[in-house]
């Protein structure tokens, strides 16, 4: 289901939340997601408070609501196979327009739903404020391995190549009449996949060396995005304990 | 495969990110010294590589398509801590940046996409390389294979995860019969593309795909194969870890105690038995048909899951492959 990465979610806007530093708006957005995620099921009203304040914070971003709903469609087959949960699902009946569903099951439904969609919301909105090197900046400056990062960096950066290059051999084989329908068809498709990783290890190895007759060492430089400053890290935290306040309100009185 | 945020229990999220993160902290340690500073480039590339091959759909049946999960493909041809390393970065990076996977889930979502397809997928890669005689195709035989089952490996973890944790009330079996059954049709796609990628990459580049080193004429000599006794000693101890956790299971039926109890009429204020919210969620446990085959079989498939993946990383934390090729010394 992971299907159509075609390009990144960043919206190019002027917002306070786009000039805020990465490493504080990812640690407000964990914090987010884990209010949402431990809020118990029965407290709808907590799940409004959420989605007001994605609201508040998506139009602080200036983000079009159209495009956050379009992006939102991301969880649609896992929407789809929450509607499935009430008929699956064991317990209690109850009537619903005159079918028996179980009573947890819609319960269940509504979880998944609210709290797929709230997730996938905030990732959004991380996502459309925040250039993907400057997440990656954000993680290693909250302490993710800078192995990983490194090799993050690298792998956003070429992708949009290698994306292409996949793109033309498939435009290539449509223009010689390549067709697929049936599986036993699929071996051009995993030839050329096979070529694109022989490409993709020798234009490392090529990229490598141009690298280190440049002086690479292992490391690079941190330029770029300014960092938190007490400013960015106050308005995290805000954020951040609203969000815990309602999960906890909800906790309490559920 | 990637999970929204709200499919599992957040205890399950943290338990399985601490796996997550155990599992690849120990392979990093083993690949730093290459990785960190030399070969970060060829590391960034061939994750690209693998996040552009995700989007590439090949055709499965009457026109329809499914596209590539890549987990046992990356470890084979980068070996199983560069290949699961390759892919975290790949989940990670489509939760942040792509909005496509929850954050609360990457816990489960590394684990099930990246570390059980790159290690089991490894793990079985190299026993069906024992099986089939050392050329092209049979290593792109043992690959399909590989991939295929790595497929099902994760479709199998994600229901043990779904005993644990699940937040809605749908039985294991059901939800096991219904992942791995889809799963099982999806590996076969995946086992055939991954199996033809292998053999063309043999054609072109023999000496850079990892678990085809032994086909190559400056064949290493040094991988040193697990030994016997190392694998059966693991193999007990997984075994036993197991049945620890299968027993917890046991406890669903009535045992002495238990009867005692019934006949004397005390039982009642005693219904909810271990099964009920001490280990396992209680949805997943409610309204299963056959308590006994559901809960054996989840105990084979952790059994299962478990041994292929410790394999896994024993073959990627022993091997000593050297080579001019880079990310073959992973040491």
């Amino acid at each position: 289901m992971g299907a159509g990465h075609g390009h990144a979610l960043y919206v190019h806007e002027h917002s306070p939340l786009h000039r805020m530093a990465p490493e504080a708006k990812l640690a407000a957005a964990f914090g987010i997601v884990v209010a949402v995620a431990v809020s118990p099921r029965h407290a709808v009203w907590a799940f409004a408070c959420f989605a007001v304040m994605l609201g508040v914070i998506a139009a602080t971003a200036r983000l079009p609501a159209r495009f956050v709903l379009a992006r939102m469609a991301a969880v649609l087959p896992f929407i789809l196979f929450a509607f499935l949960i009430p008929f699956v699902a064991g317990g209690e009946r109850v009537d619903v327009v005159g079918i028996a569903v179980s009573r947890e099951g819609l319960w269940g439904m509504w979880n998944v739903i609210a709290k797929a969609t709230l997730g996938v919301t905030v990732s959004i909105l991380l996502a459309a404020t925040t250039e993907i090197p400057d997440i990656l900046r954000g993680l290693e400056r909250l302490r993710a391995p800078r192995a990983m990062t490194a090799i993050a960096g690298f792998m956003v950066r070429y992708l949009e190549i290698v994306a292409a290059e996949l793109g033309r051999m498939r435009t290539a084989m449509k223009a010689r009449g390549y067709d697929p329908r049936w599986l036993w068809q699929a071996k051009p498709v995993a030839a050329s996949l096979g070529s694109m990783f022989v490409r993709s290890y020798e234009r490392g190895e090529r990229v490598h060396a141009a690298m280190v007759s440049r002086g690479f060492t292992g490391s690079i430089p941190d330029l770029r995005t300014r960092r938190a400053t007490s400013r960015d890290w106050t308005a995290a935290a805000l954020v951040s304990a609203v969000a815990v306040a309602v999960a906890l309100v909800a906790l309490v009185t559920t | 495969m990637h999970a929204p945020d709200g499919f599992l229990t957040i205890s399950t999220a943290v338990a399985t990110g601490a796996i997550s993160a155990g599992t690849l902290g120990a392979t990093m340690r083993r690949t730093r010294s290459t990785l960190e500073d030399r070969y970060i480039p060829l590391a960034g590339l061939t994750a690209a590589f693998v996040f552009a091959a995700q989007m590439f759909n090949f055709p499965v049946a009457a026109g329809t398509t499914g596209h590539l999960l890549g987990g046992a493909l990356a470890a084979v041809l980068l070996g199983p801590s560069v290949g699961a390393l390759v892919v975290t970065v790949v989940v990670v990076v489509q939760a942040l940046a792509f909005a496509d996977g929850g954050l609360t889930a990457l816990g489960y979502n590394i684990l099930n996409m990246a570390i059980v397809p790159a290690f089991g997928g490894f793990a079985v890669y190299r026993l069906f390389r024992r099986l089939v005689p050392r050329s092209v195709p049979g290593v792109a035989a043992a690959a399909g294979l590989a991939g295929g089952t790595s497929v099902v490996l994760s479709s199998m973890a994600f229901s043990l995860e779904w005993l644990f944790g699940a937040t809605t009330p749908v039985a294991f079996d059901t939800v096991f019969g219904a992942m791995v059954g889809v799963h099982a049709i999806i590996g076969i796609g995946e086992g055939v593309i991954t199996a033809l990628a292998v053999a063309s990459v043999l054609a072109a580049r023999p000496d850079i795909v990892y678990g085809a080193q032994d086909l190559t004429p400056t064949r290493a000599g040094d991988a040193r194969p697990v030994r016997f006794r190392t694998f059966a000693l693991a193999a007990v101890l997984v075994t036993f870890v197991t049945a620890m956790v299968v027993s917890q299971f046991a406890a669903g039926d009535p045992d002495g105690l238990e009867r005692v109890a019934i006949d004397q009429g005390f039982a009642s204020s005693a219904e909810d038995h271990l099964l009920d919210g001490f280990l396992f969620a209680d949805y997943a446990t409610d309204g299963i048909d056959n308590e006994t085959v559901s809960l054996a079989v989840a105990g084979a498939a952790g059994t299962a899951i478990t041994l292929a993946v410790g394999w896994g990383l024993v073959v990627a934390l022993r091997d000593r492959p050297s080579s001019h090729s880079p990310l073959r010394s992973e040491r």
